[in-house]
């Protein structure tokens, strides 16, 4: 007997559903190996990590709040990875949109919010945009690598936005904590639920993903980014405009991680500081990833990845192990969706010896 | 008279790829002195039954014997090509597999003995001078490969075999990369080595050539053996029934009524200057219902024509006419709206995105036009209605609008962008290498397509390595060799081997350079 690979015609969207399924459950699995190690015992770790992510009411806005981020930064990634545009640097276009968020929101235009939010918005997608605008420009150009670019920008930004808030930015009543000054109360998003951290960030991100999920199937937009990530050659010879194109795919990414960092500012923190993200960006790609680059299968995603997360938190309140094991959830199950995803290009088939 | 005796014999091979049958119970003897011509469309299974005789597949079935020294017919073990070549079986593949920075002397030992060996080497070129002699395979065995012309590679490709001792040579489609005279050639050396005693199978999709060299001819369709003949009671007709395995409609050209000059190259240069595939000055043009063959070994500016006429590239100087007004800054886009129909070379690479539906594939040149989208939303059932009727028009088999292009053949696929760009009517048509890989079946359809777009009063430009197919085609012949393009005249005054001179860039004699 021997193995051998067919390539399939077609994944059916059960199938891909699955793939990311079992990855998440795998990743789990996985991971109960090094609980099991720390003397705990997995099941009840999980369960712990259950009630801590949705167990109540309190738990599941800290998971939303949590996932907001991670919505705009998966979505950020999968409109790019889509059009086969490595963008790794969500992170830094995040810091970006909030220092944006922070120049226009904290006082110096008086607006009021009706106008303060949409300026603020506006401010943190254009530069989260320019981020990535200027890496494409730069592979267009001189064929530099995008991947090595966004990344390094990541150290670059977060670099520059501490000399900010050491610096001229620097909240002079923060009582010499390196933050930023605040945002007026006009340019901060409303709670969703008195009491409760979730906020219209949340709103933001699920309107994002419907708009990405309508520009991807009904747009030309869609139609044409699709055609250039897929087969560049054939899109260039069929007249689409294929430099444009890569330029505003790398807009909307770098326009929707900038969200991702106003939406930090503006939902939670109040202020800019160098904690504002602890890896959003760098989950995001996760959650592209986990979603099949599927922009509501992002919103799912995220979810997932912010109840890992915040379940891990409140596991390890209760069990002593590390919350780092959050960690490995989420890069294990990355791993498991790239060993599944080949599974949506092959199909596994026995056979034996004399047909081979 | 006895007939000599048997080299090779193939038993009853089988060969399966999954549910596909490549090859279904095919047997085949090849004797002494013989060339035998194994026909049959793409796909047809030559190329796997051949790849099993060398050893590269496995079959699952079936024996495959070569006589030995002795006389004695000895099955070779499967799946072993060092068997088969020390049983004397030599192959040449269609893509050559020399070493390019080594001289045509070391690329023949290569594999056989060290090559640090200066005695040897004296040894061996003695020999393969004395095969030289022999068969005629004349080629400078000190140069470098890379600096060596196709047809000279091709030359130490088969040297090398010889060099090995081969009894029995395989020759995978040896002439779609030569010129006529290269071609003719090949076919004095083939017939001078059977007189010698060597068994030849030849691979080819050409009728033409195997009725020139071939002593028997084998037909295969769809893996299986569809018929054998000798090449004195074979006809063209014969064999392509037999190969497409239903009677052929052969497409006829009558003459076109041509009007005026609809575009213009006038003294077009592109590309660095010192490179084969520049354009040096080139002048040409092209008239409403007239089709234009544009011959010319590959490599020698056919892609920057291409290339400008599809909106890729802009000329570094000189002037591009449309209608006698010079046409700046072209882009596909625009000469798609300005009335371009635009086959490319590489349907597969350049012409369809594999992974969007047929549906998707069709609409992608206008898919921005009013027709498809509203305010930048796609109208899909515009694209389906579409879609369903050149599916239908152009008989493009696919399981409907909504499978994804890599899935269809690639004559499907060129169907698909003949629905896509001849359904607007066009105006000017490039059709670069428009029938490459296809089948007959598919070919005749193709070139119904043009010549009825051409009737319609559009203006052609086929661009073909198929000398063939620029015959069945062309009105006018064009010659490109080095960059330059030389007006040769109508169709109908010219034959193969007055294009085949002009391909190889010698002058031409009646008409001198137009510079």
């Amino acid at each position: 007997m021997s193995l051998r690979l067919d390539p399939r015609e077609h994944a059916p969207l059960f199938l891909r559903l699955l793939v990311s399924l079992v990855a998440g459950l795998a990743a789990l699995l996985l991971v109960a190996i090094p609980v099991m190690a720390a003397g705990a015992n997995p099941f009840e770790a999980y369960l712990l990590m259950a009630q801590g992510a949705f167990g109540s009411m309190f738990a599941l806005s800290e998971t939303l709040n949590r996932a907001t981020p991670l919505i705009l930064t998966g979505l950020a990634a999968a409109v790019a990875f889509r059009a086969r545009l490595w963008n790794i640097g969500a992170e830094g276009q995040l810091y970006m949109g909030a220092l944006a968020a922070v120049m226009v929101g904290s006082g110096f235009l008086q607006l009021p919010a009706p106008l303060a939010i949409p300026a603020i918005m506006l401010a943190g997608f254009l530069a989260g945009g320019l981020m990535m605008v200027i890496p494409a420009m730069l592979k267009q150009r001189f064929g530099a690598d995008e991947v090595v670019i966004t990344l390094l920008l990541n150290f670059v930004v977060i670099l520059f936005i501490q000399m900010l808030i050491e610096g001229p930015l620097k909240d002079p009543l923060a009582m010499g904590w390196p933050q930023s000054v605040p945002l007026v109360a006009e340019a901060r998003f409303d709670k969703l639920i008195p009491r409760l951290r979730m906020h219209w960030g949340l709103i933001v991100g699920l309107v994002a993903a419907l708009i990405l999920w309508l520009m991807v199937k009904r747009t030309v937009l869609g139609f044409e980014i699709k055609a250039v990530g897929e087969n560049k050659a054939a899109a260039r010879f069929a007249g689409i405009p294929v430099d444009a194109t890569m330029l505003k795919v790398a807009l909307i990414s770098g326009g929707l991680a900038g969200l991702a960092g106003v939406s930090e500012v503006a939902g939670v923190k109040g202020y800019l500081s160098a904690d504002l993200s602890p890896g959003f960006g760098y989950s995001g790609i996760v959650v592209a990833m986990l979603a099949g680059l599927s922009p509501i299968g992002s919103v799912l995603a995220a979810i997932f990845i912010a109840a890992v997360f915040v379940g891990a938190d409140s596991m390890s309140r209760a069990t002593g192990i590390s919350n780092y094991l959050a960690d490995l959830v989420v890069a294990l199950s990355l791993l498991c969706v790239l060993v599944g995803s080949f599974f949506l290009r092959f199909r596994l088939r026995w056979q034996s010896r004399q047909e081979a | 008279m006895t007939d000599p005796a048997i080299l090779l014999s193939l038993d009853n091979i089988t060969k399966r790829f999954g549910a596909l049958v490549a090859n279904d119970a095919i047997s085949l003897d090849l004797r002494e002195s013989e060339i035998l011509a194994l026909l049959g469309e793409n796909g047809a299974g030559k190329t796997t039954l051949m790849n099993i005789l060398f050893g590269h597949y496995v079959q699952d079935e079936g024996l495959v014997r070569v006589r030995s020294n002795g006389g004695d017919m000895n099955s070779l073990p499967p799946g072993s090509p060092g068997a088969a070549l020390a049983a004397g079986v030599g192959m040449v593949h269609q893509h050559f597999t020399l070493a390019e920075n080594l001289s045509g002397l070391d690329n023949i030992r290569l594999g056989t003995e060290p090559l640090l060996s200066l005695g040897r080497r004296a040894m061996a070129r003695t020999r393969i001078k004395s095969i030289i002699a022999e068969s005629g395979l004349e080629v400078d065995l000190d140069r470098r490969v890379a600096d060596l012309t196709v047809g000279e590679k091709q030359r130490i490709e088969i040297l090398k075999a010889l060099y090995r001792d081969a009894r029995v040579l395989i020759l995978d489609e040896p002439t779609a990369v030569l010129t006529p005279q290269e071609a003719e050639g090949l076919f004095v050396v083939l017939r001078r080595l059977a007189a010698n005693g060597l068994g030849v199978i030849f691979i080819s999709h050409k009728l033409g050539e195997v009725l020139a060299v071939s002593h028997r001819i084998m037909v295969l369709r769809g893996g299986k053996k569809a018929g054998e003949l000798t090449a004195a009671q074979a006809d063209r007709r014969a064999i392509a029934d037999l190969m497409v395995g239903k009677a052929v409609a052969e497409v006829t050209r009558t003459p076109g009524s041509i009007g005026k000059a609809l575009l213009e190259f006038d003294n077009v240069c592109l590309g660095k200057p010192s490179t084969r595939t520049a354009l040096r000055q080139v002048s040409f043009k092209l008239r409403a219902g007239e089709i234009v063959g544009l011959a010319g070994i590959s490599g020698n500016g056919q892609t920057a024509i291409a290339a400008l006429l599809s909106g890729l590239a802009v000329p570094d100087s000189g002037t591009l006419r449309l209608d006698g007004q010079p046409m700046t800054r072209t882009s596909p886009r625009r000469l798609v709206e300005a009335g371009f129909a635009r086959m490319p070379e590489d349907r597969q690479h350049d012409g369809v995105v594999g992974t969007m539906s047929v549906a998707e594939n069709i609409a992608i040149e206008d898919v921005r036009s009013p027709e498809l989208s509203h305010f930048g939303f796609l109208n899909r059932n515009a694209m389906q209605t579409r879609a369903q009727s050149a599916i239908a028009a152009y008989d493009v088999r696919c399981p409907g609008p909504d499978a994804e292009a890599r899935l269809l053949s690639g004559g499907n696929v060129q169907k698909l962008i003949l629905a896509r760009v001849l359904e607007r009517e066009p105006r000017i048509i490039l059709a670069n290498q428009p029938t490459r890989g296809l089948d007959i079946g598919a070919q005749a359809e193709v070139h119904r397509r043009i010549l009825a777009a051409r009737d319609r009063g559009a203006a052609v430009l086929v661009i073909s390595e198929d000398l063939d197919e620029l015959f069945a085609l062309a009105d006018r012949f064009l010659v490109i060799h080095a960059g330059e393009v030389v007006e040769a005249g109508p169709a109908d005054a010219l034959d193969r081997a007055t294009i085949g001179l002009l391909m190889a860039g010698q002058s031409h004699t009646t008409e001198p350079l137009a510079q």
